[in-house]
């Protein structure tokens, strides 16, 4: 009895499958030949990547000046990006901790991607705030370490560092997370490589995984852990990152109510992407039995919840921003001001995108919908691009001293450096796709006579999941063969 | 080295392999290893694995990690060079403690986290450049392998084993 789950619950793996299937499906990716549109894909991010590597070599070579900023915005798109690309990471840890935590397993038909994808999207953010400082030659002062200036150290009290070692330890941490879950399924393709090569390559990433029933042991004990760790880490690092604009005295950037809301709004805006990436990648790769409508539909309800909770934040901001009374405070990026003002077309944008778009969601019909939940989430990824520009630059484009207002028009390299990390983005999924185990193997194995089409089926018929016994004929028996086939 | 020899026996089913394992234990032989393709829950207990401390040395890495958060923002911000960063009171560490939240807490996940991982790999053996160990490759697809010692009761060994519903028997020189 040890797997039976109610038959009301719908399969999570579709199919009649065996393990061997489920094996063969993970590693046709890596084993077959890339399509043509796979080389198409590849080719155009490729493009986008470099050019937005030239916006960052003139950027570096000529000063932040080539940007748009100016004396009162003096951040704009870098940062707009920089907390779009965390907030899109904050997906996979969720689906990969948060949901291990409460034993939800449809995770792991999509952890594997999600968490690829935060990995990936985190790299991207951490470009940001590197470029915008000029010299990025001159980053690693920002740690804590002894330097040549005497014992001049950083300032532990800024957000800013703060954010250093949030999304430092994040990055880590999510990487050692995601890479030991990879080891099994390394290991799997290892062993099947037929080629000398590529059996080289996955023995050097399986690290010589072995699946001894004591590391399998500490195997799960060790992805609790980490799961328990990671869980307070994902919500501690948008608190933080929302603390650069939290903790300030310009109107607009002291809310209090920062820290919870950005993390719902990461949460939000993280599952969109993995919807985007999915109901490609499910496709491109074959994987329609594994990553089912059931989990869309499962993803989509999270999108429902934290979007609900984004939305109540901004109605409670609006509310504030005019409650207060304070002319200062009718400016912000959620206020009357800005929804009539010059930026009205980012503030309508931001509501029509991320609040008013995702309530299509509630229905049933268009939530188990694939081209609909890839529609839907394309616009909560330009919403939330839209929330955080509007936070910055609204914000900022009216201070304390009216004869300083000024707006923000962006110049053809914050453009392009924006396009360059997506391309950059995409270039490292579409490898990584081609290249990784795309589904945790190893974990999907142990759901399947669970949750798996056909032990459900025949569990309802009361056939066992155990299979008939059959001893092994004497004669079967071999003598004397190659102790280590692995060589 | 001298050489011994012992039985390599597999399955293709994680329950079939479980009521083996319990068999083989009840019958008094030792289990030298089991090779899965991924985790069997209550195999650790059927063979008689102690638990694992892992848990208990990522507790004493976070709590080492704390402490060097509250040593380094001390030193750094209190002891070494103390500025006045908006009024922040930089003479003592308790009263400034609540800027250092943060710092301490993402030290006391990131010692946790790397060092349990670390010690994980070095307690089992896998980094990279290791050679596999797993006997048979299909012990990462669909099989499992469960190897025994022989001493002097091969017959007796492979019959148990076919019994138990082994897919394939095999008496190998262990080297």
């Amino acid at each position: 009895m040890s797997h039976y789950e109610a038959s009301i619950r719908e399969p999570l793996v579709l199919g009649d499958k065996s393990y061997h299937d489920i094996t063969e499906d993970i590693a046709k990716p890596i084993e077959g030949q890339a399509n043509k549109n796979w080389y198409i894909a590849f080719y155009i991010s490729l493009a986008a990547m470099l050019w937005g590597f030239g916006c960052i070599f003139y950027t570096v070579g000529t000063g932040i000046g080539v940007w748009g900023l100016n004396k009162n915005i003096g951040w704009a798109w870098d940062i707009t990006n920089f907390v779009w690309w965390v907030g899109i990471g904050h997906a996979g840890t969720l689906i990969s901790a948060v949901l291990l935590l409460f034993r939800q397993k449809w995770r792991m038909a999509i952890n594997r991607s999600a968490e690829a994808m935060t990995i990936f999207a985190v790299f991207q953010a951490g470009l940001f705030p590197i470029i915008h400082m000029g010299r990025p030659w001159n980053a690693y002062w920002v740690l804590p370490i002894p330097n040549q200036f005497g014992s001049l150290w950083v300032n532990f009290n800024s957000p800013l560092l703060w954010d250093v070692f949030a999304i430092s330890t994040y990055l880590s941490v999510s990487l050692v997370f995601w890479w030991t879950g990879l080891l099994p399924d390394f290991a799997m393709i290892r062993d099947r490589a037929v080629k000398p090569f590529q059996k080289k390559i996955y023995a050097l990433l399986s690290f010589g995984w072995s699946g001894r029933a004591k590391d399998w042991q500490r195997f799960e004990e060790v992805s609790l852990v980490l799961a328990g760790l990671a869980t307070p880490l994902v919500l501690s690092v948008h608190t933080i990152v929302s603390m650069d604009f939290a903790t300030s005295i310009n109107p607009g950037w002291h809310s209090t109510i920062f820290p919870p809301y950005f993390v719902a709004g990461a949460i939000f805006s993280g599952f969109a992407m993995v919807q985007t990436l999915l109901g490609i990648m499910r496709k491109v790769t074959n994987m329609e039995d594994y990553i089912t409508r059931m989990h869309i539909e499962y993803m989509n309800i999270v999108i429902i919840l934290t979007g609900g909770i984004v939305a109540v934040a901004y109605a409670t901001e609006f509310f504030i921003a005019w409650y207060t009374g304070s002319p200062y405070e009718n400016y912000t990026y959620l206020s009357v001001g800005a929804a009539t003002g010059p930026y009205a077309w980012a503030f309508w944008s931001l509501i029509i995108f991320n609040i008013i778009t995702p309530q299509l969601l509630w229905f049933k019909k268009i939530r188990r919908s694939f081209i609909w939940t890839f529609i839907i989430s394309i616009a909560i990824n330009i919403g939330m691009w839209f929330e955080r520009f509007d936070i910055i630059a609204i914000v900022l484009s009216k201070g304390h001293l009216p004869s300083t207002w000024w707006r923000f028009e962006p110049t053809f390299v914050d453009v392009g450096i924006f396009i360059g990390t997506i391309g950059f983005f995409f270039v490292l999924f579409l490898l990584y796709a081609r290249t990784f185990p795309v589904i945790a193997q190893a974990e999907v194995k142990t759901i399947l006579k669970s949750s798996g089409e056909f032990y459900k089926k025949r569990s309802e018929q009361g056939i066992p999941t155990k299979p008939a016994i059959v001893a092994l004929n004497a004669t079967s028996k071999k003598e004397d063969s190659d102790n280590n086939l692995n060589g | 080295m001298e050489s011994s020899k012992v039985i390599h026996a597999f399955y293709t089913d994680d329950e079939v392999l479980l009521d083996a394992v319990k068999t083989v234990k009840a019958a008094h032989h030792h289990i030298e290893e089991v090779f899965c393709p991924f985790p069997v829950h209550g195999l650790d207990k059927a063979m008689g694995l102690a638990p694992t401390r892992l848990a208990i040395t990522a507790f004493l890495y976070g709590i080492t990690g704390l402490a060097f958060a509250i040593w380094m923002t001390n030193y750094m911000m209190i002891d070494d060079w103390p500025q006045d960063i908006g009024g922040k009171p930089s003479f003592s560490w308790v009263e400034n403690m609540p800027a250092f939240v943060p710092i301490m807490f993402e030290l006391t996940v990131f010692f946790a986290a790397h060092l349990m991982v670390i010690t994980f790999y070095m307690r089992s053996r896998i980094w990279p450049f290791k050679d596999a160990e797993n006997p048979d490759p299909r012990t990462t697809d669909d099989h499992f392998l469960m190897e025994i010692p022989v001493h002097n009761n091969e017959a007796e060994l492979t019959s148990l084993l076919s019994e138990t519903g082994a897919v394939e028997i095999n008496v190998v020189d262990k080297h």
